[in-house]
């Protein structure tokens, strides 16, 4: 069935075609929408895409980044100053896929997929979201609870504070084919540290839940303590909790519970 | 519904289409322009067969809106002998038997040209990163890592 496709030159005029029509998706880097057209989604009957320049703008100058929602993987590796979100952007799809894919598209990949806005999640990102009537910031955990209820919204940005220290953000995804393959989990801490107490610290988990979560129950246990085998001994115990894998060809909701704790254990001890 | 006019440049030749609405870049190449060499394989963005250059950089063609390419420049593996002879990817492809069936080929094909593009010496490392995103069922990848390994040295083994 042919697709009707606007391409708009403003975002507030592209963000009001996509919450005026239940059938219309936005285009981004056609990883997901394309797929979902090859696949015979008949769900989507019109295609909105936006040519405003600010969709694609990478700020990383200052202590505040912020990524245009058409920013690819392949910008974000070829950025320096990005260098501690290139383990997450690499982990995405083979060249083609990161040349294609955006960050905002990322934010609604359903698992396997989806690795770099656990990233964000664990670096409490905000979603800058053009509606119908105005423009939003989200919290992206919040963004991601709705995320069903976000499509006929205009993700335009997504925007976090740089990490205090390199050390400060780590990152781990567990795939069976290596280089390339949808995840069995994904994680991202950020563990800012004032003195030797870690202050304000994020867990999220990809593949845990059908949208990526904050395993806070691992976050209270690493909460004002220092990062010592007795408080990463905690975390890695608490890091099921609240977690509801689902069974996929990757692995199995049983296997995804058992080695998470054992994952977010070694990702917090340094260990490869 | 109307179609929709595209123009855009096809292996350096510059070509003139009409697309329905939501038609994938691949359709329009094999469909509307007779280009058969991008293949298609999962319509997924999965196996990679169907990989083309757009604007020199490595893109999945089932994956890309058709009107997205307009003015732009599109390469297939159609593009890259010269006259009647072979790329030198394609010669050590097939000194190396980096194709069996044959069907992963095109976008093996592609995804070297793009490396060497820009690394004309690459490393073991990078040509299995450049080919991450492309399956192949047959070779088990050794006879295609060495292929692109070799047309990189300009046909000199490489250790």
């Amino acid at each position: 069935m042919p697709i009707t496709v606007k391409t708009f030159t403003s975002t507030q005029d592209a963000a009001a075609a996509l919450s005026s029509d239940r059938s219309a998706r936005y285009l981004g880097g056609g990883t997901l929408v394309m797929r979902a057209l090859n696949e015979g989604d008949i769900s989507i009957s019109t295609v909105v895409r936006a040519s405003d320049q600010a969709m694609t703008r990478i700020d990383a100058s200052g202590s505040r980044i912020t990524l245009g929602a058409g920013v690819t993987f392949a910008r974000i590796l070829a950025e320096r100053d990005l260098g501690f979100l290139h383990a997450p952007a690499r982990s995405i799809g083979g060249p083609a896929v990161r040349n294609m894919g955006t960050v905002g598209g990322n934010l609604f990949a359903p698992v396997p997929y989806g690795d770099f806005t656990v990233a964000m999640l664990a670096l409490d990102a905000v979603v800058s979201v053009q509606g119908g009537l105005g423009g939003r910031e989200i919290p992206i955990d919040e963004f991601l609870q709705s995320r069903d209820r976000q499509t006929g919204a205009l993700v335009l940005a997504i925007s976090f504070a740089k990490p205090g220290s390199p050390e400060a953000f780590r990152y781990r995804k567990i795939a069976r084919i290596k280089p390339k393959g949808g995840a069995v989990i994904t994680l991202a801490v950020h563990l800012p540290v004032n003195g030797s107490r870690i202050v304000g610290a994020r867990v999220a988990l990809g593949s845990m839940a059908p949208t990526p979560i904050r395993a806070r129950a691992a976050e209270r246990a690493l909460e004002g303590r220092a990062l010592d085998a007795s408080t990463i001994g905690a975390a890695a115990a608490a890091a099921v909790d609240g977690t509801s894998p689902g069974d996929n060809a990757l692995a199995s909701a049983w296997y995804r519970r058992e080695i998470v704790g054992v994952h977010l254990r070694r990702l917090l001890s340094g260990q490869e | 519904m109307a179609k929709t006019p595209l123009q855009f440049s096809h292996n350096g030749r510059d070509v003139a289409i009409f697309v329905d609405g939501g038609t994938n870049l691949l359709v329009a190449l094999r469909e509307l322009i007779g280009d058969m060499t991008p293949k298609f394989g999962c319509g997924q963005g999965g196996c990679g067969t169907c990989s083309v250059l757009i604007d020199g950089e490595l893109h999945l063609s089932c994956l890309t809106l058709a009107e997205t390419v307009a003015g732009r420049s599109v390469e297939t593996l159609d593009g890259i002998k010269d006259g009647p002879n072979l790329h030198p990817l394609q010669r050590a492809f097939a000194d190396n038997f980096a194709a069996q069936c044959g069907y992963c080929t095109p976008g093996m094909l592609m995804a070297a040209k793009a490396l060497l593009d820009r690394n004309p010496q690459p490393s073991r490392a990078e040509v299995v990163e450049a080919i991450s995103g492309n399956i192949c069922r047959c070779t088990g990848y050794e006879p295609i890592i060495n292929a692109v390994l070799a047309a990189a040295s300009g046909g000199r083994a490489r250790a």
